[in-house]
């Protein structure tokens, strides 16, 4: 069942937004899209943080804007994260988890404080003040403080974008726990294909104040027809399971619908379920199953689609393996050499497999 | 040093040096004497080829500026006392100082009508407020204190006093209504021989100590024609005309 | 070497400094607030207007507010309608003078300790269930203490130096109107230079220290 309804139209001299969504209740909807697509302007219109004169919105059956109506942002029951931690810099980390916290019904609380600082790995943080923690360290209490206000919906605005490799590195683990342990939807906002990948279960792709696609995550990256500007990040995400581990070689064999491959282990138990990001660019093609080859993973395919990419000399080719998607970067010559079209059987060979969470 | 004074003062020491006909002369003009003297210079002006330039305010605050060498040349005082303790002090050119006028009291209000000709008024007491000059400062205010006590009324009205730090001040009060009653120079509120508006009773000599107020050439007009011009011009007919016709005794 | 004339100017200095910056917070935190948020085109005049007592020389701001205070004024036909009667010549009218005199001095620094906070921490607030009354004084308050702390000492400071306006509507009396620095002024009047001294001095030795506190206590401050 659809959990959100979103449409708002937003008439600016420099700005114009006009979407119409419906969003699932439960998981993680990533708005993706290049800077000025109006993501971070949806997420502000939903939070009530701005208004658009004409929009509806309801979450949960409760409605929070219509024609004749404006729930104002304090009474929404929502957790908002910035992309700055904006913490408050005279409270106390202690402090700053209470501050919504304490403003909430008591039988409105169904997240208590320590189970978001737990949840969060905070614990150690409480008396200090903001200033004296790490850029990593503060998103995580901003997180925790979103948390702790029980909401009935996370909206995080690219939460990682202010902070550097390495604390994105300390913080995805702890989204990817939100991820699996939320009962409620989380709309995330990201310009970054890898968080999506690792995050993301429904996309909405915006470009110039539109939704261009808006589907489950798999389907929608698997999509050649669009214009979506992912680069060199063009690719798929698959969910999979961890089958066997090889201690020898340190590989682990994971199997998606339709098909498995060998990926670097990760550490992962057999049976854990995993996801699996295949780029476009690590895919080529060949006709007859290669031997004498140092590419470990070659697949059984069938060509659905060819699309174009790009630079005019390559092109994006939509591969069926058992039911899921795959999709492999070549080039126009390469395409014509071997007289690829639609329902041509080949052999898809995987040079690297990426286990993303 | 006056602000006005000291932008002057390079002028004046450039015509300080030379010329005894057409000299300028810089005269501090005590508050209360600003509607005459204004008439008087510019007869003064006309008549000698010389120039005054003015200066208005409080006797007391002259004598200070004077004292720390402002260049005035002549002081017109509002008392008999400044002239004299600057003399004392060698502060003047001796023999110059006179008196120029007989200051004249009077208990006035913008109401027409509301001051009576004996000053009973101060006796009902029905006045909101009553203003006079700081006793402390001005000669006006020493006068008016002197004759409220005279009458008797000194502890029904002392409640309701206001003191301006001068003459003008006081008028000011009275002339914008915020006091009802006020104790002013007669120069103040007369016109052409005339009380201009409201109501008033003028305080009678008897009633304080004469409001002598002296005119002095100070040692820095030494030597200066129009220092010297002036002083003469002030005795003369015409400047006592003017001064008579602001209600001043002679 | 205080007269008791000259404690009393003091002591009524100190009280008309306290009630006026008391009644400034009040006044200036809304104004404040407004003219550092405001998109209106009312802006550009409201912060002119708040400033003029900066430019315009004590005795304009004196003199019109004797006029418009007086019986004839505007404020003065308010006043007398609201059975207050006058105000010149009162401590209460003092205190009005003062307020509008030192209003630049408490709604400027106010205003810089607002802009410089911005919108986040208010949207973080309003995520966090605060209302926008609850999220200024559990947020803007406390991060604009510096600002406060400003305003305070310079509406109050700037009060206490207050010459020209009380001279004009004032009227002088004691324990109304007669403050430190009329006082000051008639001891020079009547060349009782030893008392003006003592209360001069004083003025300095107070104005250096609140200064000095200011710069020290509040390094803010220094960026005015």
């Amino acid at each position: 069942m659809n959990a959100i309804r979103a449409r708002f139209r937003l008439d600016r001299s420099d700005f114009r937004l006009d979407v119409d969504l419906n969003l699932p209740g439960r998981g993680v909807t990533a708005l993706f899209g290049p800077s000025g697509s109006g993501k971070t302007s949806l997420l502000r219109l939903i939070a009530g943080l701005d208004r658009a004169q004409d929009g509806e919105l309801s979450v949960n059956g409760q409605v929070w804007q219509d024609a004749g109506s404006f729930l104002p942002i304090h009474r929404r029951p929502l957790g908002y994260v910035f992309q700055e931690a904006s913490l408050f810099p005279h409270l106390s980390i202690r402090r700053n988890l209470e501050f919504g916290m304490k403003r909430v019904g008591a039988s409105d609380r169904r997240v208590s404080l320590d189970q978001a600082i737990e949840l969060l790995g905070i614990g150690h943080l409480l008396d200090r003040k903001p200033d004296s923690l790490s850029g990593g360290e503060r998103q995580r209490v901003a997180i925790a403080r979103a948390l702790a206000v029980s909401p009935r919906i996370l909206l995080m605005d690219e939460p990682l974008a202010a902070l550097d490799l390495a604390r994105k590195q300390e913080i995805l683990p702890y989204l990817e726990k939100l991820h699996d342990e939320l009962e409620i939807p989380l709309l995330y906002v990201s310009h970054a294909p890898d968080e999506v990948a690792r995050l993301a279960d429904h996309l909405v792709v915006m470009d110039g104040g539109r939704v261009l696609a808006d589907g489950p995550l798999i389907d929608t990256l698997a999509r050649v027809d669009l214009p979506i500007r992912l680069g060199e990040d063009a690719g798929v995400v698959l969910d999979a399971v961890v089958e066997q581990r090889d201690a020898d070689w340190h590989l682990a064999r994971v199997a998606f619908a339709g098909g498995a491959v060998w990926a670097r282990d990760a550490g992962h138990p057999p049976g854990h379920r995993v996801r699996v990001r295949i780029l476009a660019r690590d895919v080529s093609l060949a006709l007859e199953h290669a031997s004498g080859t140092s590419i470990l993973n070659i697949l059984p395919a069938e060509v659905r689609e060819i699309a174009d990419d790009e630079h005019p000399g390559q092109a994006l080719v939509s591969l069926d393996v058992g039911g899921s998607p795959l999709m492999a970067r070549l080039t126009r010559r390469s395409i014509h050499a071997l007289a690829l079209a639609p329902g041509k059987r080949v052999h898809a060979q995987i040079k690297a497999v990426a286990l993303v969470g | 040093m006056h602000p006005l004074a000291k932008k002057l003062l390079p002028l004046a020491l450039l015509f300080a040096g030379h010329a005894t006909w057409a000299d300028e002369v810089q005269v501090a003009v005590a508050a209360n004497f600003t509607a005459p003297m204004q008439k008087i210079a510019a007869e003064f002006e006309k008549d000698t080829g010389h120039k005054a330039q003015l200066s208005f305010g409080g006797t007391g605050k002259f004598y200070a500026q004077i004292r720390n060498g402002a260049p005035f040349q002549v002081l017109l005082a509002a008392d008999d006392e400044t002239p004299a303790k600057l003399e004392k002090e060698a502060m003047t050119q001796p023999g110059s100082r006179f008196t120029y006028a007989i200051g004249k009291l009077v208990l006035w209000s913008t109401k027409p009508g509301y001051v009576d000709d004996q000053g009973e008024v101060l006796r009902k007491g029905d006045f909101n407020k009553l203003a006079l000059a700081n006793p402390k400062l001005a000669p006006y205010g020493l006068a008016a204190m002197e004759s409220i006590t005279r009458l008797g009324v000194l502890s029904a009205v002392e409640s309701k006093f206001v003191q301006g730090e001068n003459i003008a001040q006081t008028y000011q009060f009275v002339s914008t209504g915020n006091a009802e009653l006020g104790f002013v120079a007669l120069s103040q509120v007369m016109k052409d021989g005339r009380i201009a508006s409201g109501s008033a009773w003028i305080v009678p000599a008897s009633l304080h100590t004469p409001i002598r107020q002296d005119a002095v050439v100070l040692a820095n007009g030494k030597g200066n024609a129009a220092a010297g011009a002036l002083m003469k011009y002030l005795k003369g007919d015409k400047a006592r005309a003017i001064i008579k016709g602001y209600g001043y005794d002679l | 070497m205080f007269e008791s004339t000259d404690l009393a100017a003091v002591w009524l200095t100190l009280k008309l400094a306290a009630v006026t910056t008391t009644l400034l917070l009040v006044i200036g935190t809304p104004l404040a607030w407004w003219l550092a948020r405001t998109r209106s085109w009312w802006k550009g005049p409201a912060g002119a207007v708040v400033a003029l007592p900066i430019v315009l020389p004590p005795t304009v701001i004196g003199f019109y507010l004797l006029v418009a205070m007086g019986p004839n004024g505007p404020v003065g036909q308010f006043t007398q309608a609201l059975g207050l009667g006058l105000l010149p010549f009162t401590f209460a009218g003092l205190v009005v003078a003062s307020v509008f005199y030192s209003l630049p001095f408490v709604v400027q620094p106010l205003q810089n300790a607002f802009e410089a906070i911005g919108e986040r921490p208010l949207e973080a607030a309003a995520t966090l269930r605060a209302s926008p009354l609850d999220a200024f004084f559990s947020v803007v308050v406390p991060l604009a203490r510096p600002g406060y702390l400003t305003a305070s000492v310079l509406g109050f400071a700037h009060t206490v130096g207050e010459f020209g306006v009380v001279l004009m509507i004032g009227g002088n009396i004691p324990d109304q109107t007669r403050v430190v620095s009329v006082q000051i002024y008639d001891h020079v009047e009547a060349m009782e230079y030893a008392q003006a001294h003592g209360l001069a001095a004083g003025m300095v030795v107070f104005s250096f220290l609140v200064l000095l506190a200011l710069y020290t206590l509040n390094p803010t401050g220094r960026r005015k």
